[in-house]
């Protein structure tokens, strides 16, 4: 038992330093140890051409409001500073304040203003400048839409209808309804891409008869940390590279076994001189829900590790800017976060 | 005390017709003071005041 455990592949320092093991009830070697004088004979001092090397990104997925891609070669500090600033950092147009002219809806005022403010907006925010508390709103920090619904009866519907939608006109307000008002030269420069809401059926409110609803609302630049509204994404998220290894071989109906403690496609059994044999084929499906490692027949058999520095990033975007441009953002936020410190301790450097 | 030569003296104001909502049926109705609180389409004796037409600014959080 002791011997088959040293035999077992991936189980020496490199797997220590570049894998976090999962085990059946516990997830060891999770930190990162890539620093030098770690490891006797290892040089793991931090240089610009082995980075690049090793650095990759391959783009998996890709469509108008997701993406996944593979970051490979980095520290978690660097792959979780992006999925954070993806977050809470990277600007955003959206509604901050409402002006309530009329509002006979059943949703009150501020609960009305807080559906609009959650809005996602189609602005470029790169072509907007941040709006002080106490500034002045221009046509260059500010976009201004207005909101007018009126219910009414549908004079063309039957008697016996039941259908809001039918019955009535404007039974629905809808983020479509939102009406942009130019201000200054906006309409010049945003006549490529007029503004507008991401999605026309977002619900805001509902109507009756005789009731009414006319707002005008205003749309600042602001970051996700300040309040989720501005958040461009709906979800940033990672998780390493699964990995299963098998020791030795896994055969006969253990095999079929094993296959089904995985997601369908992680495993195939292959049929090898009339002897059928579990092979992994993509562990990159892997929940690593740690299945196999309730059953007794493959103990000490399988291992589950994650790749340590192979990120699977997932972008998902609100709509108002493209995944792969909020990366592009995201590593423009934080390079100038170290151009800032770079600044700061050269001024201390001179001053001392 | 004398009331009513205390209104009759002063220059009376036109009585504004102020328009109130039915709470039955919703029908607007135009009441100048003194008037019987009564909807004219159902009868009804229960009115509302309209909302004010003054703006409200609100923070959208």
């Amino acid at each position: 038992m002791v011997a088959e455990k040293k035999n077992f592949k991936h189980n020496d320092v490199e797997t220590l330093r570049s894998r976090v093991i999962v085990e059946r009830d516990r997830v060891t070697s999770t930190a990162s140890t890539d620093f030098p004088h770690n490891y006797p004979g290892v040089d793991l001092a931090w240089d610009f051409e082995k980075f690049k090397e090793n650095f990759k990104i391959k783009i998996n997925r890709l469509s108008k409001t997701e993406m996944e891609f593979d970051m490979i070669g980095v520290d978690a500090a660097i792959a979780n500073a992006f999925r954070r600033i993806l977050i809470a950092e990277v600007p955003t147009m959206a509604i901050s304040n409402v002006f309530v002219m009329n509002n006979t809806s059943v949703v009150v005022d501020e609960v009305l203003a807080h559906r609009l403010g959650l809005i996602p907006i189609l602005a470029d925010p790169t072509k907007f400048d941040f709006k002080a508390k106490e500034e002045t709103p221009t046509d260059l920090n500010t976009i201004v839409f207005r909101l007018t619904a009126q219910c009414k009866h549908n004079p063309k519907a039957s008697s016996t209808e039941t259908d809001p939608l039918k019955k009535y006109i404007h039974s629905s307000v809808y983020s479509g309804d939102l009406v942009w008002d130019p201000k200054g030269d906006q309409a010049e420069r945003f006549k490529d891409c007029p503004i507008k809401p991401v999605y026309d059926d977002i619900v805001i409110t509902k109507l009756r008869p005789g009731q009414e609803v006319e707002v005008e609302v205003h749309c600042e630049k602001g970051l996700g940390q300040d309040h989720a509204k501005w958040s461009p994404v709906a979800t940033a998220a990672y998780r390493l590279m699964p990995e299963i290894l098998i020791n030795g071989e896994i055969t006969g109906e253990d095999a079929v076994k094993f296959q089904s403690c995985f997601p369908e496609g992680v495993v195939d059994v292959v049929v090898e001189n009339g002897v059928k044999k579990a092979v992994v084929v993509n562990a990159r499906k892997d929940t690593v829900s740690r299945e196999v490692l309730r059953h007794a027949e493959f103990e000490n058999k399988v291992k589950l590790t994650r790749v340590r520095d192979h990120f699977i990033f997932t972008i998902e975007s609100v709509g108002s800017i493209e995944p792969q441009d909020l990366l592009v953002q995201a590593v423009q936020v934080l390079m100038d976060k170290c151009a800032q410190v770079k600044r700061a301790l050269q001024a201390t450097l001179q001053s001392d | 005390m004398n009331y009513n030569a205390a209104q009759s003296s002063a220059p009376k104001p036109p009585a504004a017709a102020m328009t109130y909502i039915c709470a039955e049926c919703g029908s607007e109705n135009e009441i100048k003071p003194k008037e019987p609180i009564r909807c004219k389409e159902c009868g009804y004796r229960i009115m509302y005041k309209k909302r004010t037409k003054r703006m409200v600014q609100f923070e959208a959080r």
